[in-house]
């Protein structure tokens, strides 16, 4: 008896849409995301992420709608996020429905906002999103979808943020994020292995060796997977199954 | 059946209240002594911090109404922080004062692991329960905390181990309480949920 490992899928959103990997295998309408929240909720998610990746100001309304709807479809927790940037916009997707929010660029910009959050909602409520991409020796924060260099170190920004409030990190690796190469396990280790809270992996996942790699070696206590669960090669089901006879601890679907 | 969801502004009213309409329950939002007073059933939820939801049951003057309700034996569900607040006190908020329904302290989980005890754990059932009947002895329900019960005693009927063991499910007469979240808990927290309507009933 212990803590799963969580497998997370990921809806990244225009804001009423899904716009990646959106081929899901018996869907009428693939790019719905309730209709994707319903179908994982019913397969054996640990729990659904719903991004914002416009994040644009004059689309926030048809965000929260959409984190309305995908909630009232969960009996599993939700994570949103994307363009939050105040205790204000993370109000009104917790009222929506969600559970935790991510924040990413605006903290790297504010770092107060992680423990104005996590006053506010819990620790347990905040999780900070790093964009991590290799430089020389270590790993450079990166902003703006990995666009751009916050010029600092990835190691001493986790740290930093679990000692202002955050509950949890979601890790992404901008090297391995669409490769379909796995999971980047010398970032994933070395950053879980230097901070208190529980850390996602994410980026470059495809098969389900992936998976166990980055829950043995990688020390991630939990995975996160968008288009190979969305376009059906990879179902959630199959891939715990693959990990409960590797000895890995995962909650099993009824 | 009047059940009424103790709405303090704080917690994960709307997750509970979904999930109990999904049972078929019509739960009724509320932040008022008389809602508590005229109450068949009351559920407490909770998250975040401790210091909330004790905060906000003095502002809003809830305490006597739910103090008198319990004694009265109206069946009580606390979840998470609503079972962290049936105890004496929280070393998250020591100054504070709980409902001391039961003796003992909250305190913090051991910094052996990693914390906040996030996600899906089983639990080690150590009396009969009402509230888990029907339910798989293996099944997961989600956790999403720090602080927890860490002593054992009577009232205890289901332990959950992440660093220590730790009070996941209590029973004491008509106080029930789960240190998870039924509500974020697929269909084992949903049945739970349903056992406590019927026991409620």
């Amino acid at each position: 008896m212990s803590l799963a490992h969580r497998i997370i899928p990921c809806l990244d959103t225009d804001g009423s849409r899904v716009v990646k990997g959106v081929n899901f295998v018996g869907l009428r309408d693939a790019g719905d995301p309730v209709a994707l929240a319903a179908r994982y909720n019913a397969e054996g998610a640990d729990e659904l992420v719903v991004l914002d990746i416009a994040a644009s100001r004059d689309r926030r309304p048809t965000f929260l709608e959409t984190i309305r709807c995908v909630a009232a479809e969960l009996s599993i927790p939700l994570t949103a996020g994307g363009g939050i940037r105040s205790l204000e916009d993370a109000r009104a997707v917790i009222l929506a429905g969600a559970d935790k929010v991510t924040v990413n660029t605006a903290a790297v910009e504010r770092p107060g906002l992680i423990t104005e959050l996590s006053r506010e909602f819990g620790a347990q409520a905040v999780v900070l999103a790093i964009d991590a991409k290799r430089l020389n020796d270590h790993w450079d924060v990166t902003v703006r979808g990995g666009r751009e260099s916050a010029d600092r170190d990835t190691l001493g920004w986790a740290q930093q943020g679990v000692a202002l409030g955050a509950g949890e990190i979601l890790l992404t690796s901008v090297d391995r994020d669409g490769t379909q190469l796995g999971f980047d396990i010398p970032l994933t280790a070395a950053i879980s292995r230097a901070v208190s809270v529980p850390v996602i992996a994410s980026g470059g996942a495809k098969l389900p060796g992936h998976f166990a790699q980055i829950f043995s070696e990688g020390a991630a206590d939990a995975a996160l997977a968008a288009s190979i669960f969305h376009d059906g090669v990879q179902s959630i089901r199959e891939l715990k199954h693959f990990l409960a006879a590797r000895n890995i601890e995962v909650r099993l679907p009824c | 059946m009047k059940i009424s969801l103790l709405d303090y502004g704080a917690g994960n009213a709307t997750s509970v209240e979904r999930a109990l309409r999904r049972l078929g329950a019509n739960p009724e939002r509320s932040n008022s002594p008389e809602s508590i007073t005229n109450a068949e059933a009351i559920i407490l939820p909770g998250v975040g911090h401790y210091s909330a939801l004790i905060r906000a049951l003095d502002k809003q003057n809830l305490r006597p109404a739910l103090l008198d309700a319990l004694h009265r034996a109206v069946p009580f569900l606390g979840i998470c922080l609503g079972l962290q607040a049936l105890y004496e006190t929280s070393a998250e908020s020591p100054g504070l004062s709980g409902l001391h329904l039961l003796t003992g302290t909250v305190s913090s989980l051991p910094a052996t692991v990693k914390l906040p005890h996030m996600g899906w754990n089983q639990l080690k059932l150590t009396h009969p329960s009402r509230l888990l009947e029907g339910i798989s002895p293996d099944a997961y329900f989600y956790f999403a905390h720090s602080f927890a019960a860490t002593h054992a005693n009577g009232e205890v009927v289901a332990l959950c181990t992440y660093g220590a063991d730790f009070a996941a499910v209590i029973e004491k007469q008509n106080i029930f309480a789960v240190q998870f979240h039924p509500e974020k808990s697929g269909d084992a927290g949903a049945r739970l949920l349903q056992n406590f309507l019927r026991l409620a009933a």
